[in-house]
């Protein structure tokens, strides 16, 4: 009797929704569990000041696209700032964030070790990235925002494209995810400052060559606001549709703050609801690089402050 | 309706009521003044950021409620969204039993320290109150009452859980945390389901938490009346965007039989003028949330935020109001109010301009911006604005605004908060293409029962609303809780009655996998 009534609550109450009996008392794995998320479970110093987190987050690994971001918050007295997903495992349950110390924030986030928890992560955020079959793909990156442009380098391969890379830093030791891109891309083309890795050059150099020596349909950049300009006023002389992935100031992420907002084509865009991706030809760089900037002063204080108490410690 | 009323009039005839009654004449209950709420000196309150209203003491909230002459047709009640049972928790408060009031509020409005502080009471039940209708007089303090007896049962340490029917297993989710979620949460909690609430930000509370500043209501009082409802069993993740960390048919699937969208209204609205991107011009929305939840104020915080000497608040609404006062209290030397009406038409509470006012806030009014300036970093450092008049009333009924030609004028600022309205969140709305949205791309629903174009799915609070108050958000959600309950209770019968009907096991073998 007892089983039956228990039998019977599990009945109407995993009726309801629509979905099927045997799925609804059988399983239990899709509970959410409101134990403590967000573990690194991995850690790897590509360079002395860019660091690869693996982090378990399944939801996020099961939701996210090309193109999605997570904002993170670490220590509850943290800011909240956004990183783009570089890669997802649907199975362990794990994305992987790239960061390069930069500030404040970034330092404490390179500062965890394995084992330990993000206060906060939360996504996948933004609009992914439209993937379709074009043709031939050029796809530019610079410094961590070759990260961003990992998955979404993936989704265009799989999607039938030729995809021909381009990796640029200013030197061999901050060149990030070449095996990775190297996997996903007809075609890698490795472009630093120094010449002290592939050749000598800058993105837009290596952009070039490709563009005069074949027919590109669409070019996707991804990198510092200054490196995305140059490539895009390339792009446009030759007149090849190009994607910017924009990385702005963010505090909630959902389009309840306007802290992101570009403007892009005279218009003002919101990049956490409205992108982070837009048509590299129509965007005000300079004004982006200008709110890059609203709080240098104040950064540049905490960071000394911040790195006062680290020594100290 | 009816059944209210005979339940209204058989709590009257109490014989602790009719006692109550007969000791005071009315007469003399109407010759009382109204008390004015105790306030914390206004030199002293705007450079802090200590809550303004101090609250009533216990001989100064016996003699409010004396006031009120119980009447036998208690209009208040009316002018109330969550339906108070307004009579007798003030009766309980003249008759001592503080503890016991406090239990009558939570019977309909789960945050009721939160509304005795924030509900615009003078337009709701003290509008419909006797004393405001009949003997026009100052209407008893019931939001002053409310507050105190809130705060009296959670500072005596004896805070009531209100009582859960059996429960019933049957899991509900709601979207968002604010105040429309929250009173959703706890009357569906009530009923016995199981509730669960989706926050896409890292603290439970939603505007509560971001947008109103400490000064007008404490976080921790919002906290402890969160605690209540953990206590009633209701879940709580926050970091979860329902639509983006997992959609709705994934929670469908995980068994949830209802949707209660509340997602607000987190898109804020700019004006589209030359400049408005410079560096130090913030949305009322960024501004708050730096400073409220992020607590950019304080130095061992991480977030920063700009607010200068020179502060300009554009917009007459609370949320403007409550930009200003926190642009005062972080130091700002002239912190003005430019609003393009006069003062008559804000739409701010008049207990709000009062305090600004007196908190050494400066209004420019029937004054708009055009266009703002930067220096060569891109900062903000002053703008040029025009004089407006009024002609006549508009759609909204308010007189509406003209450009006076040739009174345009510059004003410095190195800080620009806007605060002119804001539009509903787009996230949920954008990944269900089937539900119908109206021209602002508010969520449409069925006044009654707050459902949406899809069964499952209701809505309430600024979503639908488009930007309204804190209580109007709580009774949406009093609301969709009665709505739900009653969709589902159908469903159920539905396929009770479908069941009865079953004859052999493949009968229900097929059922169950369709």
């Amino acid at each position: 009797m007892l089983l039956l009534f228990f039998n019977f609550r599990g009945l109407y109450q995993n009726i309801l929704p629509g979905s099927t009996l045997f799925w609804r008392i059988c399983s239990s794995e899709y509970q959410y569990q409101s134990c403590k998320m967000n573990k690194i479970v991995e850690k790897e110093y590509f360079s002395e000041a860019v660091v690869k987190l693996v982090i378990e987050a399944p939801e996020i690994a099961r939701s996210r696209k090309a193109g999605h971001f997570v904002i993170i918050r670490v220590g509850v007295k943290g800011e909240r700032f956004p990183l783009t997903i570089a890669e997802a495992d649907v199975e362990k349950g794990t994305i992987t964030l790239i960061a390069q110390k930069v500030g404040v924030s970034s330092i404490k986030l390179a500062n965890l070790e394995e084992g330990d928890y993000i206060t906060d992560v939360v996504g996948p955020l933004g609009k992914a990235t439209h993937v379709e079959k074009v043709g031939t793909v050029l796809a530019a990156g610079g410094g961590v925002g070759v990260a961003p442009m990992l998955p979404i380098v993936e989704a265009f391969k799989q999607a039938g494209n030729k995809v021909i890379t381009v990796l640029a830093a200013r030197t061999k030791k901050l060149i990030i995810l070449e095996e990775q891109m190297r996997k996903h891309s007809d075609e890698v083309v490795i472009m630093t400052d120094d010449g002290s890795y592939g050749k000598k050059g800058l993105v837009t150099h290596g952009m070039e060559e490709i563009i005069k020596r074949e027919k590109v349909n669409l070019a996707i950049t991804i990198g510092p606001a200054i490196m995305m300009k140059y490539a895009a006023l390339l792009t446009k002389k030759y007149k090849i549709k190009t994607l910017a992935s924009l990385n702005t100031i963010m505090v909630d992420g959902t389009g309840m703050c306007g802290a992101c907002r570009v403007s892009v084509g005279g218009k003002t865009k919101f990049v956490c609801v409205d992108g982070p991706e837009f048509d590299a030809h129509e965007i005000d760089y300079d004004e982006m690089l200008m709110r890059l900037n609203a709080y240098k002063d104040k950064e540049e204080k905490s960071y000394e402050q911040f790195i006062g108490k680290y020594r100290k410690a | 309706m009816e059944s209210l009323l005979a339940y209204l009039k058989k709590e009257r005839e109490q014989e602790w009521r009719v006692e109550l009654r007969s000791k005071i004449k009315n007469k003399e209950r109407t010759s009382l003044e109204r008390l004015a709420m105790p306030e914390v000196d206004p030199d002293i309150r705007n450079k802090s950021y200590c809550e303004v209203n101090k609250g009533l003491t216990e001989e100064q909230a016996i003699h409010e409620a004396r006031r009120c002459i119980d009447c036998p047709s208690p209009t208040c009640i009316y002018g109330c969204p969550v339906g108070i049972n307004i009579p007798k928790f003030v009766k309980l408060i003249e008759a001592g039993e503080f503890l016991e009031s406090a239990k009558v509020l939570k019977e309909t409005n789960a945050l009721p320290a939160v509304c005795g502080r924030v509900c615009p009471q003078e337009a709701q039940c003290e509008k419909t109150c006797f004393y405001n209708e009949k003997l026009k007089k100052s209407p008893v303090a019931i939001g002053n009452l409310e507050r105190f007896a809130a705060d009296y049962e959670r500072n005596s340490g004896h805070i009531s859980v209100p009582e859960i029917s059996s429960h019933n297993g049957i899991k509900v989710a709601t979207i968002g945390s604010g105040p429309a979620s929250l009173a959703f949460a706890g009357d569906m909690a009530k009923m016995g389901y199981d509730v669960t609430v989706f926050e896409a930000l890292h603290e439970i509370g939603g505007v509560l938490k971001y947008g109103i500043p400490e000064f007008r209501l404490p976080n921790d009082i919002v906290d402890i009346e969160i605690e209540i409802l953990k206590k009633m069993g209701v879940h709580f993740f926050t970091n979860f965007i329902v639509g983006k960390t997992a959609t709705i048919d994934d929670l469908r699937k995980q068994g949830y039989a209802a949707f209660f969208v509340a997602s607000g209204a987190g898109l804020p609205n700019f004006m589209n003028i030359p400049g408005e991107n410079y560096i130090g011009i913030y949305s009322a929305n960024e501004y708050l949330t730096r400073i409220n939840l992020m607590k950019a104020a304080h130095d061992d915080y991480d977030t920063p935020v700009i607010s200068g000497k020179n502060v300009a608040v554009i917009g007459g609404g609370n949320t403007a109001m409550d930009s200003v006062r926190t642009a005062k209290r972080l130091g700002a030397k002239n912190a003005r109010i430019l609003y393009r009406r006069s003062i008559e038409e804000m739409p701010a509470r008049n207990e709000e301009i009062k305090h600004a006012q007196e908190e050494g806030i400066e209004f420019l009014n029937l004054t708009n911006p055009l266009e703002y300036y930067g220096d060569e970093n891109g900062r903000v450092k002053g703008m040029k604005v025009q004089k407006m008049e009024l002609g006549e009333p508009d759609d909204s009924g308010r007189r509406r605004p003209i450009p006076i030609k040739g009174s345009e004028y510059e004003i410095e600022a190195d800080t620009v908060v806007v605060s002119v309205g804001v539009s509903p969140n787009p996230l949920i709305p954008r990944n269900m293409p089937e539900l119908e949205v109206s021209a602002w791309g508010t969520i449409k629903v069925n006044q009654d029962t707050m459902q949406s174009s899809i069964p499952d799915i209701f809505a309430g609070g600024d979503i639908v609303r488009g930007g309204a108050t804190v209580i109007l958000a709580m009774g949406d959600g009093r609301k969709a809780a009665g709505g739900v309950d009653q969709y589902i209770k159908e469903k159920v019968r539905n396929i009770l009655s479908l069941i009865k009907e079953f004859k052999t096991i493949g009968d229900i073998l097929e059922f169950a996998t369709k």
